[in-house]
């Protein structure tokens, strides 16, 4: 059987069972009915506690919503969503009150932590790199906050930061995504529930990585995350997020905003590892991913870099974007993609380059197996005043099999006439003879797929913290093996 | 060792090998000589079980087991070992890291722990040594931009990292300047010993005279057409294939 053909079929086995995430855990929950109201934002932000300027964010955005119609643009074959047929919120019983320390934290959720890979008890703790645990609708637990608040430096859940720096939620929640830039944006502000907020004051440099891990836990529930990143002028920070969720039949939903500022001099890492259940090989199930990722780079000399490994969910529905505002500004997109089965995947990033020598620099590696489609959609935008702009873009696709697809989309704009803008694009199939020769030197088919696959997407992991590095060569074998467990 | 009787091979609707016989044991080192496009290098990948090839008719039997019943990388952990005419270029890969990989492939195979970091890195610099191949190379992606003879010197590296019980080196002297010839021979005289065996493609009867084979075959169209001991060798350097052929 020719090698390839082995591999298609090995990948085509890999059913949901190979889910090493699958499982879920049992929990009381406090959860308000189905459906999408000014009842259930009201009620949201009052399980919040959150300020009374809170609560008219979201309802202003909720009117916004039902004024926008869905984005049509991506490549993708999305099912009608029924809003109302969803929860929009649901945490554990035991969560209700913000448990004060890790012993009131009910052992079932430490326990799914645990088995995930991110235990959050001191002496277990992930040595340098401190997390956001967010279950649900609700943050669980922060790890480091005293080390890191002796340094100034907020790492809290967003619904905390509401209340204990509206200042600064209210200076720039909203700031990078305006409400109304499109349905899922609008959505996610009315109704977002958790996620990380984090401000690094000026001059300082964030010694660990920080970290969220979102594990979406109940049935029907909508996850909307909320992410703030703030750098201050002259600071550093690397934030990395992972994502799982138990196997379920039904697709459920995780829309997110996430919004990066970085002032003068400042630079955000950002990086996902997002392996949300797939959905089965028929297509049944997994996660619809809708994710609106936004930075701006307000400062000079600053810079944002957005890393992502994306080998999850049913659908994926992102675009980590860079507005390049202050003069010499950078942006960087690094990014793996990986379908297989049924999955599909639109990604890719909006560069807007606004400021003078302004630069960016965009890699995409997307991967195809199975029936999946992988659609690669870029945009660089080049305004007029962004004399000197630069910007790169090399997009590189490998497709396993012959019944899935790779799309490249590149948009070019540019208004400037002394700005650089550089293209590539290459497609390729998995090479036969290089499968042969890996197996000729004693690799299997499915370590042979894996070793290639990686050596292909290397110039982007090699941009992840060193801590997920591995992790992440791993995963991306693992999604395309059947090896998993 | 390796034995193979009447082989009948061919290749989307050509024949290529034509009823081959060949018979290699244990501690032995076989010379396979023959003119371009005779079969030479169709043997060794039907041999290490590359996809493709429609075996006609014939058998090959490898230390008691039924050799076309097995995949490529249990022919490869089974201590099967191609030295490619081609080696292959496999971006992203660090050549250190394939060679670590490969080993613990076959260590795991045959049931074994995976050697230590320590252990391995050990192995793999004694052995670049011994080729004169610098660290610095092995840093390098597998292949990506190596020149013809640091790609036939990689392959012999990772020979001598698996020491295989049966070796296939299809053309391993193509390319190799004067110096790396002699360095390379070493390597695979070192390496010999009574348990393994080795099957030496060439065109070259220079190469003979570092590796001295103990058979020489000489292979047209399909068939091996005449065998001998190292003399054949020298005959045919004076009197080409034709003649060769001829008197067969
Ligand atoms: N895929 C293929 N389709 C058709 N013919 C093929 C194919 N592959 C090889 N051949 C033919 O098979 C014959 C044998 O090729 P092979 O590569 O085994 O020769 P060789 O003896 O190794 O030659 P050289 O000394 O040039 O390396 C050649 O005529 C070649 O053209
Ligand atoms: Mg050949």
């Amino acid at each position: 059987m020719a090698a390839t053909e082995q591999t298609i079929k090995q990948v085509n086995t890999l059913g949901s069972s190979d889910y090493k995430y699958g499982f879920s855990t049992e929990v009381d929950e406090i959860r308000p009915p189905k459906g999408l109201n000014k009842e259930i934002i009201k009620f949201i932000s009052a399980q919040k506690d959150e300020p009374e300027w809170m609560l008219e964010w979201r309802l202003n955005a909720f009117k916004v919503f039902n004024k926008l119609p869905k984005p049509q643009w991506a490549k993708l074959n999305i099912p009608e969503i029924d809003y109302q047929d969803c929860y929009y919120y649901s945490i554990p019983k035991s969560l209700k009150d913000k448990p004060k320390s890790l012993d009131d934290i009910d052992p079932e959720i430490l326990k799914t932590y645990e088995k995930l890979g991110i235990p959050l008890k001191e002496q277990k703790m992930l040595s340098g790199i401190a997390v956001d645990a967010v279950f649900d609708s609700v943050s669980v637990a922060t790890t480091y906050k005293k080390q890191l608040s002796d340094l100034g430096i907020v790492f809290c859940s967003i619904s905390e930061a509401v209340k204990t720096h509206p200042e600064l939620v209210k200076k720039y929640l909203g700031s990078v995504i305006p409400v109304s830039d499109h349905s899922f944006a609008a959505l996610n502000s009315a109704v977002f529930t958790d996620g990380s907020f984090i401000y690094i004051p000026e001059g300082v440099r964030c010694p660990v990585e920080l970290s969220t891990y979102f594990r979406i836990n109940a049935m029907n529930t909508g996850q909307f995350e909320r992410t703030l990143i703030i750098a201050d002028k002259e600071s550093y920070v690397s934030y990395l997020e992972g994502c799982t969720a138990p196997m379920r039949d039904e697709n459920q939903l995780h829309a997110a905003n996430v919004e990066l500022v970085a002032l003068d001099n400042a630079e955000i890492k950002y990086s996902t590892v997002q392996n949300w259940y797939p959905g089965d090989k028929e297509g049944k199930g997994g996660i619809y991913n809708f994710v609106t990722k936004r930075g701006a780079c307000r400062g000079k000399n600053s810079k944002i870099s957005w890393t992502q490994v994306e080998t999850g969910s049913a659908i994926t529905w992102k675009y980590p974007s860079c507005i390049l505002q202050g003069d010499n500004s950078k942006g960087e997109f690094y990014s793996v993609a990986i379908t297989n089965n049924m999955q599909q995947a639109d990604t890719g990033t909006k560069m807007i380059h606004i400021g003078k020598n302004t630069s960016s620099k965009i890699i995409s590696k997307g991967i195809s197996a199975g029936k999946a489609n992988n659609t690669y959609r870029g945009l660089v935008n080049i305004l007029s005043k962004a004399k000197n702009a630069r910007n790169f873009t090399q997009c590189d696709s490998l497709l396993i099999g012959n019944q899935c697809g790779a799309h490249t989309v590149p948009y070019i704009q540019s208004s400037n006439s002394d700005s650089m803008v550089e293209h590539e694009a290459t497609t390729s199939k998995i090479n036969e003879d290089q499968l042969f020769y890996c197996q000729q030197r004693g690799l299997n088919s499915e370590d042979a797929v894996g070793l290639i696959v990686n050596g292909f997407c290397k110039e982007v992991l090699q941009h992840l913290p060193m801590e997920f590095a591995v992790e992440a060569q791993k995963l991306v074998a693992i999604s395309l093996e059947g090896s998993v467990g | 060792m390796l034995e193979i009787k009447n082989l009948h091979v061919s290749i989307e609707e050509n024949k290529i090998i034509k009823g081959l016989d060949l018979s290699i044991n244990k501690g032995e080192v076989h010379a396979l000589m023959g003119p371009n496009g005779s079969g030479k290098s169709t043997l060794s990948y039907v041999l290490s079980g590359k996809d493709k090839y429609e075996i006609n008719d014939g058998t090959i039997d490898y230390n008691g087991k039924n050799l076309l019943e097995l995949d490529v990388d249990e022919r490869a952990n089974e201590g099967l070992f191609l030295a490619f005419q081609y080696p292959m270029e496999i971006p992203g890969v660090q050549t250190s890291f394939f060679l670590k990989t490969a080993i613990n492939s076959k260590r795991k195979y045959l049931g074994q722990s995976e050697m230590d970091a320590l252990e391995f890195a050990k192995l793999m610099k004694s052995k670049a040594e011994e080729l004169n191949i610098s660290t610095e190379m092995l840093k390098r992606d597998l292949n990506v931009n190596y020149s013809g003879g640091e790609k036939k010197k990689q392959e012999i590296l990772q020979m001598s990292m698996l020491s295989p019980k049966m070796a296939i080196l299809d053309e391993t002297d193509s390319g190799l300047d004067i110096d790396a010839l002699r360095i390379v021979s070493e390597g695979v005289n070192k390496l010999r010993n009574s348990e393994n065996s080795f099957l030496v493609i060439t065109h070259y009867q220079r190469l003979l005279n570092y590796i001295k084979p103990d058979f020489v075959h000489i292979i047209a169209d399909g068939k091996i057409v005449k065998s001998g001991d190292y003399s054949l060798a020298l005959e045919l350097e004076e009197k080409g294939y034709e003649e060769i052929s001829q008197t067969a």
